[in-house]
């Protein structure tokens, strides 16, 4: 029966989605893990099963490490069971970086059989990333010649394929020295060459290498390998090696990505799916699409990278070189707060705007550059990839729905974080809500919509309502309810841009206020009457559910207080479609949510009325009569309602309950007169029961007309205990009570 | 830099313009221009085609007809200077070079196997406003002999924007438009040309289809135009929907009959409206019908080939008349802006 704290205690005008904004320890780039989404990916039925998994690889693990010499594989059965669970995972998600120490240890012991090395070695795919520490170690059982040459050079074109995925290379460049003491192994020779490409820098090229290489050269003739090294060294050395080397090669080293390459794409796909947000950051740079699809989609958000498009910049700069105070700093550099506070005057936006929506830092930049470019850039990025991606407009996209929401969900994420919408978005939306069909990326569709810009009104009701509507009253419940809550922040963030851009401009631009806040007010009335009307016949729909009455009336306490939280001269009662229902609800929630909005719909006219009559500065709006006279018919029904007990006697409004004595009386209910106060109405005689217990624990009569006088007002007292409080503040603003002993005089007050 | 500043001033004064109120977001304002959800406008102006054509020479766009060009849609590039062209030449083949040996250092600057040209096509413009078309060739060198290797083209793709004053106007002066983008050659240089220029100039690639409707456009258009030999036959392809097998219709008609035609039926001179468009198809379907008792208008318009150029909604083009080429290309400029807004 408690109800919901928040509506008591007026909001903030400034709804921060604190959910969506970016936690300020978070923002080093390596702790940018959506918090909610790794608490969701935990609790997913397929995450339980990997936990399972994970138990079973750790067990394996832990076998591998104490495994003793020589265990044949055939006649054992548990090194089969645990050779078997590596493979699986390894194919299918990849290995933790803590399993490669363990699996290479004994993989280049010579410990187990070759077989069994062999199928390690072809397992060892990483998940993320891979320890320099273990492969250094696996390096010294290299040079130990523990294993089998075969053995070694399937480690070695391991260690090529996965060159990119060691975390550091420090101790690996240490190394250089050994790997080059491979290259006399004839057998090794070509792969130890393309690892050495791989790790050279200027500082390995010594003279007494290159001679080395000569020799090697002399000795096994033209090898490309060889010359691939060679044309390195002389590309950082040219004075050192002289030699002429041929033109071009068409490829250097044999393709050594072998039996990996569809595992460490399978597990990238993988990782991608689950997070496609974080993908590109995965080693740093965009890594190449893995689905074969057009080329020229993307909806994996580009990586940051620096604008090199700067080719007059460039040359400027060279020549002015003493002068380089205005370099800018490199977006990939940027991860910390601190530093895009310090760099902040000579930071430049990426090459690909788009990354920008996985980055808060540049996010925090943007909101405060007045570039336009930078919006119209993502304008034409963003607008191309909804309408190219989009599941439901573009044939066979629908297998791509998961990644469609997941940058929707991106999409929404950076509108709340920057609290503006997209015009990219809006369009999007015009363009694909009439084909939509409701249920497609719903919640990511509905939550996108609250972003809408505020524009004039002709656009609105052909683009957005008409096809909402439609889909409104032919979907589910919850589909209402959903479509409500969107349509709720949608009025929030208008009215929150409006109180803002009244701040900012009411210095400047004060003439052209007028006609803008006209335009506001209109855009608004009609968004408020849009949910009026499908409220009205969504409860007629659904015969007045609480669940659907709770989200209308929540609608309304926004509604309610725009005047006053807003500073939005304009108030719009619920149509009677709306009222009424919430008034003879059986639920006291909805009764007791109808008390509140009722009570702020009195405090904001009161408070316009005072504004007007003070006259303190001309008023460019006034509240319509109408608006007093249709809250007064309300309030009159509801003081008959639940005080008075002369709903039916003394509503005037059109709609409403006045009824004759006559027709009253053929429906046979005894003392149909008091049918409706706080006592009988049917919201409320469930707590008048559990109180005449209270009061008379003796009678069992349930005697509701002992509740008068005196123990009317610890009625109301016991009332408000159980947390009606909006109930409270109605009755303690709206009823005037003239004595307090006598609760038949009191009347209501008209404003 | 001192060059923004009147982008952005431009860009402020678009919304300001704005008829009621401020908007809630930045960007530009929606449904700016006409042809707003890519609707074909109600009438179009035909293209004044052989006369914008006289101080431009034929042969140096003749390179370009009889060629099946595929249709792309390309936003504004950011930062695209003319001045530049060189670098770029030398950048992509660059980029090139590396996509086609991943994971090799390369060396920017050498000779490589691809040579990249990127040049700039004055001719193809409609009005003033329109930047001056940019074509990018790939050809390969042989690798036999460096030194006297014949070079042979193996992809050619070009950038155009043919009265496209509808988005030039609109955008600020950081950015350059050039919506359309036609492609020649291997899709796997499509591509890797495409991720350049995306990467680099911030700009979208989107395969640009041709609806039914605007075929018929084409259809009525071209049927109108002069063109001094025997032409070839007019032919347009349907295909049956809803078919096990596909089915597809071919409707072959003596150019001369089909411009009689189009004459009873265009009003103004140098004006086409829908209404014309409609009621030129529905007497040729009418006429088919008569004949074979099949109604074409239950089928879908796939391809429409005159003597002009023939184009495929999957949006694949082939021009064939040069001093009609800008014509053509004004109205797929058309059809990519409103692609790209």
């Amino acid at each position: 029966m408690q109800r919901r704290q928040s509506s008591k205690t007026p909001k903030q005008p400034l709804q921060i989605h604190h959910k969506n904004q970016t936690d300020l320890s978070a923002w080093r780039k390596g702790g940018r893990i959506d918090p909610e989404k790794s608490v969701q990916n935990h609790q997913s039925p397929t995450n339980q099963k990997s936990d399972s998994k994970q138990d079973s690889l750790e067990q394996a693990l832990s076998y591998f490490e104490k495994v003793q010499d020589h265990v044949s594989l055939k006649k054992n059965n548990v090194l089969q069971k645990h050779l078997i669970t590596v493979e699986s995972i390894a194919l299918q998600r990849g290995l933790p970086p803590e399993g490669f120490d363990v699996l290479l240890n004994v993989a280049l012991s010579g410990k187990l059989a070759d077989t069994v090395n062999t199928r390690l070695l072809k397992s060892l795919v990483p998940a993320s990333v891979i320890p320099e520490t273990s492969v250094v170690s696996s390096v010294s059982w290299l040079c130990v010649s523990k294993c089998s040459g075969n053995i070694q050079l399937l480690f070695l074109r391991w260690l090529i394929t996965m060159f990119d995925f060691i975390d550091h290379k420090e101790q690996l460049h240490a190394l250089y020295g050994f790997f080059f003491s491979f290259l006399q192994d004839e057998k090794m020779c070509p792969y130890v060459c393309h690892l050495l490409y791989l790790l050279t820098r200027k500082e390995s090229v010594k003279p007494f290498r290159i001679r080395r290489l000569l020799d090697l050269q002399a000795k096994m003739g033209m090898q490309s390998h060889l010359q691939a090294l060679l044309s390195l060294y002389k590309l950082f050395c040219p004075e050192l090696v002289t030699i002429t080397l041929p033109g071009k090669m068409k490829t250097y080293f044999k393709n050594s990505e072998g039996p990996w390459k569809a595992a460490i794409n399978a597990v990238r796909r993988r990782n991608q799916e689950n997070s496609p947000v974080l993908q590109p950051l995965f080693l740093g740079t965009a890594q190449p699409q893995s689905r074969k699809r057009k080329w020229n989609t993307q909806l994996i958000i580009p990586a940051s990278s620096t604008n090199k498009n700067n080719l007059e910049e460039d040359r400027e700069k060279n020549r002015v070189d003493l002068y380089s105070m205005n370099e800018s700093f490199p977006v990939e550099q940027l991860q910390t707060f601190s530093q895009l506070l310090q760099n902040i005057h000579h930071l430049e936006f990426p090459s690909q705007m788009g990354s920008v929506l996985t980055n808060p830092l540049l996010l925090h930049y943007m909101n405060c550059t007045k570039d336009e470019s930078i919006y119209l850039r993502l304008y034409y990025w963003m607008g191309q990839t909804l309408q190219e991606e989009c599941t439901w407009c573009v044939a066979d996209n629908n297998q791509y729905e998961e990644e469609f929401k997941d940058f929707l969900e991106t999409v929404y994420k950076t509108e709340c974080f920057l609290q503006e919408g997209f015009s990219s978005c809006e369009e999007f939306l015009y363009k694909s809500l009439p084909l939509w069909d409701g249920f497609c990326c719903r919640s990511q569709i509905l939550r996108l919509v609250s972003w809408i810009p505020l524009s004039s009104f002709s656009e609105m009701k052909s683009h957005l309502y008409d096809p909402l509507a439609q889909l409104f009253f032919t979907s589910s419940l919850y589909f209402k309810c959903s479509v409500l809550e969107s349509l709720k922040e949608l009025l929030q963030n208008w009215l929150n841009w409006h109180v803002i851009h009244l701040d900012s401009e009411s210095d400047s631009q004060v003439h052209s206020l007028n006609t803008t806040l006209s335009g506001l007010v209109n855009v608004v009335a009609e968004l408020i009457h849009f949910v009026g009307w499908i409220s009205t016949v969504a409860l007629r729909l659904e015969n007045n559910p609480t669940f659907l009455l709770y989200f209308i009336l929540d609608f309304y306490e926004t509604v309610c207080d725009m005047y006053l939280r807003y500073n939005l001269p304009l108030l719009i009662m619920p149509p009677a479609g709306v009222f009424y229902p919430a008034l003879l609800s059986m639920d006291s929630v909805s009764l007791n949510q109808l008390c509140y909005i009722m009570y702020r719909y009195r405090t904001n006219l009161v408070a316009a009325k005072e504004n007007e009559l003070s006259k303190t500065k001309i008023l460019q709006f006034k509240f319509s009569s109408q608006t007093y006279q249709e809250y007064n018919q309300y309030i009159i029904a509801m003081v008959g309602c639940l005080w008075t007990s002369s709903a039916f006697q003394k509503d005037i409004h059109p709609q409403g309950l006045r009824m004759d004595d006559e027709l009253l009386k053929k429906t046979t209910v005894q003392e149909f007169k008091t049918s409706f106060n706080i006592v009988y109405h049917p919201a409320m005689m469930g707590y008048a029961v559990l109180f005449l217990q209270q009061a008379w624990p003796d009678d069992t009569t349930f005697n509701f007309s002992l509740i008068k006088g005196k123990k009317w007002n610890w009625y109301l007292e016991y009332l408000y205990a159980q947390g009606l409080k909006g109930l409270k503040v109605f009755i303690e603003s709206s009823i005037n009570r003239v004595s307090q002993a006598s609760h038949s005089k009191a009347g209501n007050v008209q404003v | 830099a001192p060059g923004l500043v009147p982008a952005m001033e431009s860009a402020d004064g678009a919304v300001r313009t704005l008829p009621s109120i401020g908007r809630l977001s930045r960007g530009p304002t929606f449904g700016r221009a006409h042809g707003r959800f890519g609707l074909s406008p109600s009438g179009r102006l035909l293209p004044p085609a052989p006369r914008s054509q006289e101080n431009a020479d034929p042969q140096r766009t003749a390179f370009l007809l009889r060629k099946q060009w595929t249709l792309y849609s390309v936003t504004p590039l950011y930062r695209f200077s003319d001045a530049h062209l060189r670098d770029y030449a030398r950048l992509l083949s660059a980029f090139i070079a590396a996509e086609k040996q991943k994971g090799l250092a390369v060396e920017v600057g050498v000779e490589l196997d691809i040579k990249v040209s990127v040049s700039s096509l004055p001719d193809l413009k409609g009005s003033d406003q329109d930047q001056a078309a940019i074509l990018v060739q790939l050809s390969s060198r042989s690798a036999a002999s460096s030194k006297n290797s014949e070079e042979k083209l193996i992809w050619s793709g070009w950038f155009c924007c043919v009265s496209g004053d509808d988005l030039s106007e609109n955008v600020p002066e950081d950015f350059t438009c050039l919506p359309l983008f036609l492609a020649n050659g291997g899709e796997s240089y499509t591509s890797i040309v495409g991720s350049w220029f995306q990467k680099t100039f911030d700009c979208c690639f989107r395969r640009l289809a041709i609806s039914p409707l605007n075929l018929t456009w084409m259809a009525a258009m071209w049927t109108g135009c002069k063109v001094d030999k025997t032409a070839s036959a007019m032919e347009l392809v349907f295909s049956v929907p809803c078919l096990p097998q596909p089915l597809n219709i071919s409707y072959a008609i003596h150019p001369e009959d089909a411009k009689a035609l189009w004459d009873t039926v265009q009003k103004t001179p140098g004006e086409i409206t829908q209404e014309e468009v409609d009621v030129f198809m529905d007497c040729l379907y009418s006429h088919f019908h008569r004949h074979f008792k099949i109604h074409l208008s239950a089928t879908k318009l796939v391809k429409v080939s005159t003597a002009i150029a023939s184009a495929h909604c999957d949006g694949i083009i082939k021009f064939l008349q040069s001093q009609y080429l800008t014509g053509v290309l004004m109205l797929l400029t058309e059809l990519a802006i409103s692609q790209i807004q």
